[in-house]
């Protein structure tokens, strides 16, 4: 079991247990976590589950492909150096996950 | 209640207080989160025949079947989101009888599916939402019913086909997501596969030629046997009632199994029934509401004007895709929470093939220019356009999704993207989505 930390734009955190190999966006559209959509059930195809990664977190998670790296590009929000895909992040027994959600996904 | 009175005698529509939706898919699901973040505080009821809480479907076709994947973390949402959304989910039941009256407000009966037994239960509404979906079309020759002919809709087709691939030689009649997504799979799993597709190329009514032509290109690659132009005869079985293999022309090809993926029909019997108009799907205007002003429907069931920024309600289309269930969801949601409408993005479609990502983006048939973007550093990828008098009007990718998702954002922005642009693989497409300005200035 691992923990997930969704901070929204306003400010409000959501804490969820999530299950070990599943990812950050299908943990956040499972519990109805707002600002996350996930349209193409992570299959890199929409980028619709923009996250922002914590900076001391991002080294926990391998670097994005090419094809995740230029989707980030046409996020509907502005990508920042820790901006990843979430349905990239997969969740790891002990290893809690800190992201915010940027304010538009569409 | 003095407010249901009000809204069953007609003259004062009021909102509803009790939705059931018919169908428990990816559509009904989203109707439901829908409805909720619109602030609608009535009921909300879910009726599905399948047992399965209600699942990601098209994974069935390449995560699940390679065992990647277990039916749980299938799941489009988890156990507690239905209760803490007060969203009621029956599983396990079907639809038999609909009463419905003239006000909207109505009654549906329901059986078990898995005992046999008569009308069980009954759900009261005063709004009805049929998200029915569709189901496998049937093909017409002899052995269709045989030991070891699939379908792959459902997640225990799924599991059924998952079984049976290392038995032998699978045959897979119809070259169409469905069944290029499973050979592709199959053939990951070291299976030996075979696609008989009866049109002239893959996938004839999604996508162009250049496109077909390269995903064709592809699949030989991966080792899948496709033979185009070739409907199959009869599926062979032995002694015992199982499948041998399936005649075409002049040839018997062996198989163990035969998938059968030859596009859906829409499940509109319900519809029928109600008296709602139905054209090869049930007919909905661009916010799900059909013939009958008080029920709706949303998903692959549905027969809807072309969406998109230039809404045509002279074309009407059935787009069976997880984007249009989601997108007619939220406009069915919103009509029933008394919302205004919103703006319907261009319909967008994707299939992955073993490792090659095909995305569609807009609908094709009103073109009169193709252009066909490809690079011969990177012989992997394709971006195939189409232009209506000078303007993109569709494009296709392959294993490009950056620039998949800088054209579908250009078509819901009506950038003007010219073919000469398009062409150019010196500039990245999702330049084409900056503003004019500092288009201008980049290239300066």
């Amino acid at each position: 079991m691992s923990k997930v930390f969704y901070l929204q734009p306003d400010g409000v955190e959501k804490v969820i247990e999530g299950t070990d190999g599943e990812s950050v966006m299908t943990t956040a559209v499972k519990n109805g976590v707002r600002g996350i959509v996930g349209q193409c059930g992570g299959a890199l195809s929409c980028a619709t589950c923009h996250v922002f990664l914590a900076e001391d977190e991002l080294d926990n998670f391998s670097a994005p492909s090419e094809d995740e790296d230029d989707m980030l590009d046409c996020a509907a929000t502005d990508r920042e150096p820790n901006s990843r895909l979430s349905c990239q992040l997969l969740l790891r027994e002990g290893s809690d996950i800190h992201v915010t959600i940027p304010s538009s996904q569409l | 209640m003095p407010d249901l009175d009000r809204a069953r005698s007609g003259e004062h529509q009021t909102a509803p207080r009790a939705v059931v939706v018919v169908g428990a898919s990816h559509a009904a699901v989203q109707f439901a989160e829908s409805l909720r973040s619109n602030g609608f505080g009535g009921t909300v009821q879910l009726i599905g025949e399948e047992l399965h809480q209600p699942y990601n479907r098209p994974s069935l076709s390449k995560a699940y079947l390679k065992g990647e994947v277990t039916v749980e973390s299938l799941a489009l949402r988890g156990s507690n989101w239905y209760t803490d959304h007060s969203i009621d989910l029956t599983l396990g039941e079907r639809v038999v009888r609909i009463e419905h009256g003239k006000n909207g407000s109505g009654r549906v009966h329901t059986s078990k599916v898995h005992s046999g037994e008569n009308e069980v239960s009954s759900y009261v509404y005063d709004r009805l939402i049929l998200a029915t979906g569709a189901s496998p079309r049937k093909l017409n020759i002899a052995g269709t019913d045989a030991d070891g002919v699939v379908e792959l809709r459902s997640v225990d087709d799924a599991h059924s086909l998952r079984d049976r691939v290392a038995s032998g030689p699978v045959v897979v009649i119809g070259g169409g997501f469905i069944g290029l997504e499973a050979a592709a799979t199959i053939r990951s799993l070291g299976g030996t596969v075979t696609v008989l597709e009866a049109g002239p190329r893959l996938m004839g009514r999604a996508v162009g030629e250049a496109t077909a032509a390269f995903i064709l290109a592809a699949h030989r690659t991966m080792g899948v046997d496709v033979r185009l132009s070739t409907a199959p005869e009869a599926i062979l079985t032995d002694d015992h009632g199982a499948v041998r293999g399936v005649r075409v022309a002049g040839n018997d090809i062996a198989a163990s199994t035969v998938l059968i993926g030859v596009g859906v029909e829409p499940n509109i019997a319900l519809a029928e029934s109600l008296g709602l108009s139905c054209a090869a799907g049930i007919v909905v205007d661009h916010r799900g509401v059909t013939s009958e002003g008080t029920v709706l429907a949303i998903g692959d069931c549905t027969v809807q004007p072309h969406p998109g920024a230039d809404l045509d309600l002279e074309r009407s289309v059935r787009l069976e895709s997880v984007d249009n269930a989601v997108e007619q969801a939220a406009s069915a949601a919103r009509v029933v929470a008394g919302e205004p409408d919103s703006v319907r993005a261009v319909p967008w479609f994707w299939s992955d093939q073993g490792d090659w990502k095909l995305q569609i983006a807009g609908l094709t048939g009103t073109h009169d220019a193709v252009v066909v973007r490809s690079d011969p550093d990177r012989p992997r990828r394709l971006v195939v356009g189409y232009f209506t008098s000078g303007r993109l009007s569709a494009a296709e990718c392959v294993n490009a999704p950056a620039d998949f998702l800088a054209l579908r954002g250009a078509l819901n922005n009506g950038t003007l993207v010219t073919p000469e642009e398009f062409a150019d693989t010196s500039a990245p497409l999702k330049q084409l989505l900056k503003p004019q300005a500092s288009r201008a200035s980049a290239t300066a």
